[in-house]
């Protein structure tokens, strides 16, 4: 690993996205508009939905949109032949994966940092741990997207074959996390398979700091996230061949 | 062996379930080597070979005295695709830049390959908005940025004007002089009598491997392109 082509790398994906401005402000509004969404939805009902269902979607928006971002973004680096390119000089392929997981980590950063000052400090979110480790959680989260897309990247040809990725890696997460069914009333199997699934910790982190000072379970957590993004991008590293058929 | 620089020994390749190259040997030294042939022969696949981004079935590809994509190689080669492999979405500077900083090569060097393959005027514009030559010579530059000792081009020189055509090819002359072996493959055949050496290829093979007037001579032709039906048709006789 080299952190001069890592940093370059980060350097040129930011200034990639900085061109297209659709992009940028779609990656930055749309979190908070769908968070709005949420909160109107629920505004004149009984129960405190929003702050049972906030959290959650705090957790998983990042995740989703850095997933196919990244899938997409690392298939046209692969079909423009810009990557065999990097590939064929000296850079580690870690440094090329890293560079991207920095990158997309800076800018979720930024959009968490608006949705979760728009759920707290506008919509009336109730958080009582410590604010700023919603977004440590979120900007973990992103960066475990970024891994897994890619991590898939790599076994889809096509841009269509990589968006398909995303019911089949993402929603079953979202659906197994505790936003529908709260984790510990899943049945067993699905139980088990939801402790195995790296988004309900990530959605566990987020709930819990809504309802306790207490960050210690949230630390886990993260800790868990933060250990399956690295090994996706080990794993990343690992499917990326320097030599193709 | 006097050909140092690449050295091919018994090279298959197979893709998509098609042997594109058959027991394939080459040796290549200096100079400006033209590897000419129809669309669909290997070229691009024998060129990928030396750039060490193939899987090969059988064979050595040895580089400069190395495994051809070995670690110590990738500082040593540039490598130009058909495709021109920059970033549509950046400017040719923010390209260069980019590479630069990669190859960890002196960011004045962008200048000195702008120069080169004359797009200096363009250095800021988007990729993306330069017509199919000029983004062509954008990833020409790249591949020029680490100085190498290989220059592997994939059709450089397609859809550029006359007067273009013969600059670059003054440059792969200039580069080298100056001690970089050039490999440059083309499908138009009057692009031959540029190159120092000739390579002709047909359907995963090497037919002739020689300079080009003693091409000609052998074959009694005029010109290259029927120098190569006459091999061609030897072949098959």
């Amino acid at each position: 690993m080299n952190p001069r082509v890592l940093l370059a790398v980060s350097a040129r994906v930011l200034a990639q996205l900085r061109r297209d401005h659709r992009t940028l402000a779609m990656l930055l509004v749309v979190p908070c508009l769908l968070m709005s969404l949420l909160w109107w939805m629920f505004d004149g009902l009984p129960g405190g939905m929003f702050d049972r269902l906030g959290p959650a979607l705090l957790a998983i928006f990042p995740f989703i949109i850095m997933f196919l971002v990244t899938s997409v973004t690392t298939l046209r680096e692969r079909s423009s032949g810009t990557l065999e390119r990097l590939l064929a000089m000296p850079m580690a392929k870690l440094d090329f994966l890293g560079g991207y997981a920095l990158a997309f980590a800076l800018v979720a950063a930024v959009q968490s940092a608006l949705a979760v000052g728009l759920c707290v400090l506008v919509l009336d979110l109730d958080v009582v741990g410590p604010v700023w480790l919603l977004g440590v959680v979120a900007v973990a989260d992103a960066v475990l997207g970024t891994a897994l897309g890619l991590l898939v990247s790599a076994f889809a040809r096509t841009e269509f074959q990589a968006v398909q990725f995303m019911p089949v890696v993402v929603i079953p997460q979202i659906l197994l996390c505790g936003l529908f069914v709260p984790r510990d009333a899943l049945p067993d199997v699905l139980g088990a398979l939801s402790d195995v699934l790296p988004l309900s910790y990530a959605v566990d982190a987020m709930q819990e700091l809504t309802r306790s000072s207490d960050t210690g379970a949230v630390w886990s957590d993260l800790a868990v996230v933060a250990g399956v993004a690295l090994a996706g991008l080990a794993l990343g590293a690992a499917t990326l061949r320097r030599r193709t058929a | 062996m006097m050909n140092n620089t690449v050295d091919v020994r018994g090279l298959t390749v197979v893709r998509g379930g098609r042997t594109v190259l058959r027991d394939l040997s080459l040796g290549l030294a200096g100079g400006v080597t033209g590897l000419l042939g129809p669309s669909g022969c290997g070229k691009t696949t024998l060129m990928r070979c030396l750039v060490g981004v193939q899987r090969l079935q059988g064979g050595s590809v040895r580089v400069l005295g190395e495994e051809a994509g070995g670690p110590a190689l990738r500082h040593r080669i540039g490598y130009v695709t058909q495709a021109a492999s920059v970033y549509d979405d950046l400017t040719v500077a923010e390209n260069l830049r980019f590479f630069a900083r990669v190859l960890g090569v002196d960011p004045g060097r962008a200048d000195t390959v702008l120069d080169q393959v004359d797009l200096a005027d363009h250095r800021d514009r988007v990729v993306g908005r330069l017509s199919g030559g000029q983004r062509s010579r954008a990833s020409l530059a790249v591949a020029l940025l680490g100085s190498p000792d290989l220059l592997v081009l994939d059709e450089p020189t397609v859809g550029l004007d006359p007067v273009l055509r013969r600059d670059l090819w003054r440059l792969f002359h200039e580069l080298a002089d100056a001690g970089t072996a050039v490999l440059v493959s083309s499908h138009v055949m009057d692009e031959a009598e540029r190159c120092d050496r000739l390579l002709l290829m047909r359907e995963g093979a090497i037919l002739a491997d020689d300079t080009p007037d003693a091409i000609r001579q052998r074959t009694g032709s005029q010109d290259i392109e029927t120098a190569f039906l006459r091999i061609v048709e030897e072949v098959a006789a």
